[in-house]
């Protein structure tokens, strides 16, 4: 004989709206070894939990009820309330009647009965449910961020500044992210570089970082607080051990190749740091472009190196790093705009995206900070900067992209200064919602930039007025006005979508994560975990998540840093109790279990002709559970009879 | 008064489980005829389940789990895909409709997928009126 208690949270009106909670609870009363039901209006909350807690002690339960939202949102809550009133936190059965009921139907009698039948499957499960002695494992006190943009590097550096070991991963041959790539930032328009370098550099210069530029992440193993992560450092072909930075090398190289740091604006050097404040100033070989590699001849960078730092023979090498979290900060990629043919974009030459204005404004850029065509030397008298290019568009990317508004109106205010041009803004709404961001608006309204509320339709070069050829014919419909307009223009920006990174469902295959209809990563919970992920001991940070701006990645990269360091500051941590056992007089000895495990948790016995689980290894999936010809494991807290009986509840009704 | 089927939806914790209550955040409305036992893996799915829930008078049986490569446990739901593909063979054999049994994958972010597929196997179990092939009859 159980004695159960029942707790149905009105979650102010959230359950209490559909589901007919008092009923509940009197429903409760009648059921079988319940002696107590209760409901209130916030179970979470203080005195929903010492409610629970006196109950406890009132009637001596011995299994706990609480009919509220989604276990994945407060199982974690409950247990903790059950078990400070001396019950064993896995005396506690969730009813979600929240999310899977009240939210799904305006129907008080469907949502009523549909709960009715969930808490009547609850009690015929909690009645077989089993107190759990929890495990604890040792935690590796290091932490891996993988991604070196501005992100990635605050999280690294408030990490490593507590004294944790860090291993910041970065692809590229130099960290610093796309913020490397701007020349000014909104709304206070202080130089990007200015800000980005020092930190930069930071990283270079602390003891507790450990820098992995032109690195993957090759496979992931193990789980929270025992990370086993295998990275493969791509073959640079320069021994950076060896290397002096000296740069004589970039100096005598013939090969060419695309430099993606200014957009391919212009080209570099097929041995290269990818732009003169890289971090590590060492270069590396871009194999596709190199001559040697192309042709079997020239090695003219060997030559001219005096630290025969040069190596050809080199090749990709792997090594396994062991951390106890993960902090993943990949960024985003530019919308490709060329699909867009409506704009023009790669067959008019005036058309730029924004990453390309951005290098244009740059003093490190390929015109030394001159906004000029892509001739190299006429400067645009007329710019339109055109918003929302694939974002808030039902055919592209839904989302609003939540930068561009605000990099647009820098654009605006930089080409105003460097051009002296007349520069139009084409937007569907002006969305300025930061600190600060609003001013800024209001003040490039007075600087005599133009303003069309609308998005643009076309962009051509085909026009039959005579005083527009020449020039790029931009038609949009005023939206206030409701008028059509066409605006002949030098030069046209195009403002695209911030999109998941191309890879990005790989590396959410590798970290075992979710990633939102789009592809960006997808957080525990949009509100109250939004740096968490499923997968424990694996956050995120930046744009990796959904489009944002820098401050935004900056807190998220120190958000990170203190949700890792909960994990590794700590040097033992507590582990689902729900592992698998084997009842080793029913076992046959097959070996099924052995087999399909992934975690290799059952080894076979063969003294004893038998399986045995390793719990410190076993995640509770029940996978050998349901292998098990002779039903000799058993997955605890999901037994057979457990889910049986609860499945019995669920169909009585 | 119309036949309102009773199904017994068995969710993988990571995925589908989780994909519902998306279908809850986002306030999708959809047909409320499924009673979800949470399991943490579509693997820990015996197929003794399945049968197990028709013998209780479940008209149908909905089984949802993350996409076959994207399992949180690596490869869990490749076995439980094989394992159900064989179940649904067995219970056809036996005489049952074979529209009674589904399993779908839905991902944490397929809420909308989740409300869809509930919808649509609702109204196929409806059609089909009650399962009494299984049914052990209380007496």
């Amino acid at each position: 004989m159980s004695r159960i208690g029942v707790f149905v949270c009105h979650c102010g009106l959230n359950i209490a709206k559909t589901v007919r909670v008092s009923e509940l609870a009197e429903f409760a009363r009648t059921l079988p070894d319940v002696v107590v039901a209760e409901d209130y209006k916030f179970m979470c909350s203080t005195p929903g939990q010492e409610l629970i807690q006196n109950d406890i002690r009132k009637h001596n339960l011995d299994r706990v009820i609480v009919a509220a939202c989604s276990p994945l949102m407060h199982e974690r809550t409950f247990r903790k309330v059950i078990e400070n009133a001396g019950l064993n936190q896995y005396l506690l059965s969730i009813v979600n009647v929240r999310e899977q009921d009240s939210w799904v139907t305006e129907d008080e009698d469907v949502a009523t009965t549909k709960a009715k039948a969930l808490i009547n499957g609850a009690v015929f499960r909690a009645r077989l449910l089993q107190p759990l002695v929890s495990r604890f494992i040792d935690v590796n006190p290091d932490v891996m961020v993988v991604g070196g943009g501005i992100a990635g590097i605050q999280a690294a550096l408030e990490l490593a500044d507590t004294g944790k070991k860090v291993y910041l991963v970065e692809r590229s041959p130099t960290i610093g992210g796309h913020m490397a790539q701007f020349d000014k930032t909104f709304p206070t328009l202080d130089c990007s570089a200015c800000i980005l370098t020092p930190k930069m550099d930071a990283v270079l210069q602390s003891s507790n970082i450990e820098l992995l530029t032109y690195c993957e992440v090759e496979e992931v193993k193990g789980f929270v607080g025992n990370f086993d992560i295998k990275i493969r450092q791509k073959a640079r072909y320069v021994d950076h051990d060896k290397c002096n930075a000296c740069l004589a090398c970039t100096e005598k190289c013939p090969g060419r190749g695309v430099s993606e740091w200014d957009e391919g604006l212009v080209k570099r050097k097929a041995i290269y740091i990818p732009f003169p404040q890289a971090v590590p100033q060492k270069p590396v070989i871009d194999r596709e472009n190199c001559t040697f590699f192309k042709k079997g001849k020239c090695r003219l960078c060997e030559k001219v190196c005096e630290q025969e730092a040069i190596d050809f023979e080199q090749k990709d090498t792997f090594r396994e790093v062991k951390v106890g979290a993960v902090i993943l900060a990949t960024g985003y990629d530019l919308m490709d705009t060329k699909p867009l043919i409506q704009y023009g974009y790669g067959k008019l030459p005036g058309v730029h995206h924004a990453l390309e204005l951005e290098r244009l404004f740059n003093s490190a850029g390929p015109t030394s900070g001159k906004v000029v065509m892509r001739d190299g030397k006429t400067e645009p008298q007329s710019i339109a900067i055109l918003h929302c290019i694939g974002s808030r568009d039902k055919n592209n990317h839904e989302y609003c992209s939540r930068v561009c508004c605000m990099y647009s109106l820098k654009f605006a205010h930089l080409l105003k200064e460097k051009t002296h041009g007349d520069v139009y803004q084409l937007y569907i709404d002006m969305r300025a919602p930061g600190k600060g961001y609003e001013e800024f608006y209001n003040r490039l309204v007075e600087e005599d930039v133009k303003f069309i509320r609308g998005k643009a339709a076309r962009v051509t070069d085909k026009t039959d007025n005579p005083d527009h050829a020449g020039k790029l014919i931009v038609e949009v419909e005023d939206t206030l006005t409701s008028q059509f307009v066409t605006i002949p223009v030098d030069m046209v920006v195009l403002s695209p979508a911030m999109k998941p990174r191309q890879d990005a469902k790989d590396m959410a295959r590798l970290f075992n994560l979710s990633t939102d209809k789009y592809g960006f990563f997808m957080e525990r919970h949009p509100k109250l975990a939004p740096l968490s992920t499923m997968t424990d001991g694996v956050f995120i940070a930046g744009a990796c998540q959904s489009p944002k701006d820098i401050p935004d990645s900056v807190s998220q990269g120190t958000g990170a840093a203190a949700e890792a360091l909960t994990i590794v500051v700590k040097d033992k941590m507590e582990l689902e109790a729900a592992t698998a056992i084997v009842n080793s007089a029913a076992c046959c000895g097959c070996q099924n279990c052995v087999r399909v495990c992934p975690y290799g948790a059952p080894m076979f016995n063969y003294e004893k002709n038998v399986s045995e689980i390793n719990e410190a290894l076993c995640k509770g999936c029940g996978l050998c559970a349901a292998s098990c010809p002779a039903s000799a494991i058993i997955t605890r807290h999901f037994t057979n009879d457990q889910v049986m009986a609860e499945m019995e509840g669920l169909m009585e009704f | 008064m119309d036949f309102e089927p009773k199904i017994l939806g068995i969710a993988c914790n990571w995925c589908t489980y989780t994909g519902a209550d998306l279908a809850g955040t986002t306030r999708l409305k959809y047909p409320q005829n499924v009673r979800t036992v949470r399991v943490m893996c579509s693997s820990r799915i015996n197929p003794s389940f399945i049968i197990r829930a028709f013998q209780l008078g479940a008209d149908g049986v909905l089984v949802g789990g993350c996409h076959p490569g994207d399992c949180h446990y690596g490869t869990g739901n490749l076995y439980a895909r094989r394992k159900l593909a064989v179940t649904k063979k067995i219970l056809e054999f036996a005489g049952m409709e074979p529209k009674r049994f589904r399993v779908e994958w839905i991902s944490a972010s397929e809420g909308k997928k989740y409300a869809e597929v509930v919808e649509e196997f609702t109204n196929d179990v409806k059609a089909l009126g009650p399962q009494t092939k299984f049914k052990i009859r209380k007496d």
